[in-house]
Order: structure tokens, then C-alpha cells, then sequence
């Protein structure tokens, strides 16, 4: 059943190719656990991609609860964490995921680093890669004004005045971000919101696929 | 591409009419022990995932997590914190020569040259050995920074007391109630001092707590008003009995219409 429904597919579309292409990669042993317990070191990378997923499931399901709007945004997240069933997990999930993803980052960053990986012809890969951290970074900065608690407020007041600092186009900048040249308030957090929910997370896709990309196209790097 | 004679095609798409055999590669001539990522790798990893998951929620179930108070800007001495990963920026920039006419160092060349650097890695180490022995001045710089960052992270939630912020800042629902002025009690609250302490619409002020989200009695009510209670001393109230069933009936009803 399932066969022939590949089968039709298949015959219309050609995906045969396409998925080998997916399904057929070598795992040379200097990386798999399996055979060299120390190879674990190869897995930061693996858990960040997972703590990711998580990141985004988790994050679609508490928009379903959030409303990003002063009144309502802390009301909102209140309610998810008090009320709704599982919402303190889901909650938890995201809030937890975003710590254990900087962590996992740093781990791996480390271990590429240190093994030498980023060198010819892994040049690009690592720029990728360092720019996948500052998305990252990115993400925690704007996710942490969201829940419109005192702790966000003024930790983003901070951010902001910091910003505001930085010569030549600090103003713009703080302007850009919170929507006024002086006010913390309600353009702020729709800013953080649109910021935190689809540019950062449709740059963070985009350079995601060229990261696997090119881990695809040049294999991973030889044992040193 | 396959091109050119011969060609046969679905229809008059472009997909191509010959079919490929879906079956993995051999991979038994590969250098060492190397392995198929799918099935057998993919299902190792798998199981390394579950683990990793229920260590996650282990962690989320015990701790939920925190929120504050709703933000209030006119909140007085809050002290500004931002999430863990930023500390290390935030202690450095606490430095004087990081700060005030320095801000700039401090807060553009020095992590610019440092983030910077991370970026452009591959070029400023850019010799082919990729031994740590063989690269002293990268890997040197790179410890150097990781330990900065450790440092300043630690000087920086070090003199942080975690509990005492978590237990100041609980969240409460903020309860808005309604104060009915035209109830007879409202004007005994007025004409007794007890609009000076607690406020024209009971929100309570510097010297008294607010009377709105208590959870008190009738009866209760009567016996503070009369007798005192903490930093209140008795003889407050110098109205009638009427006037304080009156005061004590409109305080448990603006309580009630906050619920």
C-alpha cells in the first residue's frame, strides 16, 4: 500500500533521487559514539538542531495563547501559565530551550573550534555558523521583553539606552526597535514581537539550510 | 543530466520515464567502521534524543518558568538584570573603562573586535595545521575569551541574591475593583482618617497597605478599624456603630467586586 503510493508519487515527480540524496550520507566512525565514546563531542550540534525544533514547536503553540499588547500581553502569558492545561510545560519548554540552545551553541562553537574545522575549505560554513549565534543571541534578546513582566521591562529599558549610545546611528537604531525615540511601551513590545516571531526566525531558516547544505556538499571534517 | 535521443518522458512533463532503484549505498568499501546515517545511525541518534527530551522536561517540570509582576514603569529601585548570556556584556560595561567617556570601547571596539574575531577566525588563522599545537596564538585567544566571558558572568551573578528578587517580584493579577462613592460606608471612609493611609480608591500608600485583594470579614474589618492592626494603632475610627457596619459592609463589597 504504502509502496505503491511512493510508486505514484514517484512516477509523477521523481523524488527517488531527491530522497537518497537525504537518506544516503556516510557516518565515518572518528564521529560515531558507537565506536569512539570521545566522538559524543560530535553530537552539540546534533542536540542544538533538536533544542531548535523544540524552540519552534513550542513557540507556535504559545501564540496561540499570547497577545502582544501591553494590557494583555503579561495577563496572557499569566493565564497560560496558571490556567491552560500543559501551558506551564509548553511555557517551560521555550523558556528552558532558550538557555539549554545558547548552551548547546557554545559547545559546539567550542568543538569545531577547537578541533581546527572552520579551516579551508570550511571557511563559510563557520561564518554561517557564527551568524546562526548571533540570530540566536538575537532571538533571547527580543523573546525576553515578550512576557511584559517588570524583569523584561527593564532589561529592555537597559538594551534600548545602551543602543541609544552607540554614535552615529544609535538613535535610529533604538527608534527602529522600539518604535519611539522615548517610549518603552506598546510599539516596543509589537516590535519585539514581529522581531522575535518572523524576521529572526525566517533569517535563522535560511542560514539553517545553507549550514546543512554545506555540512552535505563538503562532509564533515577528518579525524585530526 | 542524462541528455540527448532516446529520452522518454511521463506525459509531456520533464520527469524523466526510467526509474532509479531506491536502495541505500555500500558503504563497505568506505575507509573504517563507517556507517549508513539511515537507517542504523539515524536510530542511534534517535535514542540519544528520548534521553536527552526527558532530561529536558525533568528540568522544565521541576522548574517552571519565572514570571514577575506585571512591568510597571513607575516600579521604584528595580534593579535591571538581562538573561544569563548577556551578563558578561552587561558586568563589562560596568568598568571604567568600559563606561562613560570609554562607552565606546566598551560597548563597540571591544566586543566587536572579540565577536568580530570569532567571525573572521578562519582567515586570521588561516595556516593549514589544525592541531591545537599547531595554532598557539588562536587557541591561546580563544581560551583568553572564553575565560573573560566565565569571569564576568561570575562577578556579575555573584552579588545577585536570586531568591530575595524572585520572592519581591511575584506575579499578581492586578484586581481592578470598583468603588462605589454614592455607598453610604464610602463617605464614612472619607470623613474618617482613612482616605489619608489607605487612599482615595483604598490602593493603599506609604504608610498603609492597599484594601483592595484581602480576604477579610465583615466583623474582621470592624475589630481593626477599632483596634488596630501592625503599625496601626488603635482608635482610628471615632464614628458610630452604624457608620462602622457601614465602612466595613463597603469594604468587603469592593472586594467582592474584584473577584
Amino acid at each position: 500500500m504504502l509502496q505503491k503510493l511512493y510508486d505514484w508519487v514517484d512516477e509523477r515527480v521523481d523524488i527517488t533521487p531527491l530522497w537518497r540524496d537525504i537518506a544516503d550520507h556516510e557516518v565515518p566512525e572518528h564521529v560515531n559514539p558507537a565506536h569512539h565514546f570521545s566522538a559524543f563531542v560530535y553530537c552539540f550540534g546534533g542536540l542544538t538542531f533538536f533544542v531548535t525544533v523544540i524552540q519552534i514547536l513550542s513557540g507556535m503553540f504559545l501564540t496561540m495563547y499570547y497577545v502582544p499588547d501591553i494590557e494583555n500581553a503579561w495577563r496572557s502569558v499569566y493565564y497560560l501559565q496558571t490556567e491552560v492545561a500543559h501551558g506551564q510545560i509548553v511555557r517551560g519548554m521555550h523558556h528552558w530551550g532558550a538557555s539549554v540552545v545558547i548552551v548547546m551553541l557554545f559547545l559546539h562553537t567550542l568543538r569545531v573550534f577547537f578541533q581546527g574545522a572552520y579551516k579551508k575549505p570550511r571557511e563559510l560554513n563557520w561564518m554561517v555558523g557564527v551568524l546562526l549565534f548571533f540570530i540566536m543571541l538575537g532571538l533571547g534578546l527580543t523573546g525576553y521583553l515578550l512576557p511584559w513582566d517588570n524583569k523584561a521591562y527593564f532589561a529592555t529599558q537597559v538594551t534600548l539606552e545602551i543602543a541609544e549610545k552607540v554614535p552615529f546611528i544609535g538613535e535610529a537604531t533604538k527608534t527602529l526597535l522600539a518604535g519611539d525615540p522615548n517610549i518603552v511601551g506598546a510599539q516596543t513590545l509589537t516590535r519585539f514581537f514581529a522581531i522575535h516571531v518572523f524576521f529572526l526566525p525566517a533569517a535563522l531558516f535560511a542560514l539553517m539550510a545553507v549550514h546543512f547544505i554545506l555540512i552535505r556538499k563538503q562532509g564533515i571534517s577528518g579525524p585530526l | 543530466m542524462h541528455k540527448g535521443k532516446g529520452m522518454k518522458f511521463v506525459g509531456d512533463s520533464r520527469i524523466t520515464a526510467e526509474r532509479k532503484p531506491n536502495i541505500p549505498k555500500d558503504y563497505s568499501e568506505y575507509p573504517g567502521k563507517t556507517e549508513a546515517f539511515w537507517p542504523n545511525f539515524l536510530l542511534k541518534e534517535w535514542l540519544v534524543g528520548a534521553v536527552f527530551l526527558v532530561g529536558f522536561l525533568c528540568l522544565t517540570a521541576a522548574h517552571p518558568a519565572p514570571l514577575e509582576g506585571i512591568a510597571d514603569p513607575t516600579t521604584a529601585g528595580y534593579i535591571p538584570l538581562p538573561d544569563w548570556y548577556f551578563l558578561f556584556l552587561y558586568q563589562f560595561l560596568k568598568y571604567e573603562f568600559a563606561s562613560g567617556p570609554y562607552f565606546v570601547i566598551g560597548a563597540i571596539v571591544a566586543p566587536g573586535l572579540a565577536f568580530g574575531g570569532l567571525l573572521l577566525a578562519p582567515f586570521l588563522d588561516n595556516r593549514p595545521g589544525r592541531k591545537v599545537s599547531q595554532r598557539p596564538i588562536a587557541v591561546s585567544l580563544m581560551i583568553l575569551g572564553i575565560a573573560s566571558v566565565f569571569w564576568l558572568t561570575y562577578e556579575s551573578a555573584a552579588h545577585v541574591d536570586w531568591e530575595t528578587r524572585a520572592e519581591q517580584n511575584t506575579p499578581e493579577m492586578p484586581v481592578e475593583v470598583e468603588i462605589d462613592e454614592s455607598h453610604p460606608g464610602y463617605e464614612v471612609y472619607q470623613n474618617n482618617s482613612c482616605i489619608q493611609c489607605h487612599g482615595e480608591s483604598l490602593e493603599g500608600g506609604a504608610a498603609a497597605p492597599a484594601l483592595t485583594n484581602i480576604d477579610l470579614s465583615v466583623d474582621e474589618i470592624k475589630d481593626i478599624a477599632v483596634n488596630g492592626i501592625g503599625d496601626m494603632p488603635p482608635g482610628q475610627f471615632e464614628g458610630s456603630d452604624e457608620e462602622l457596619q457601614q465602612l466595613a459592609e463597603f469594604i468587603v463589597q469592593v472586594n467582592e467586586s474584584g473577584d
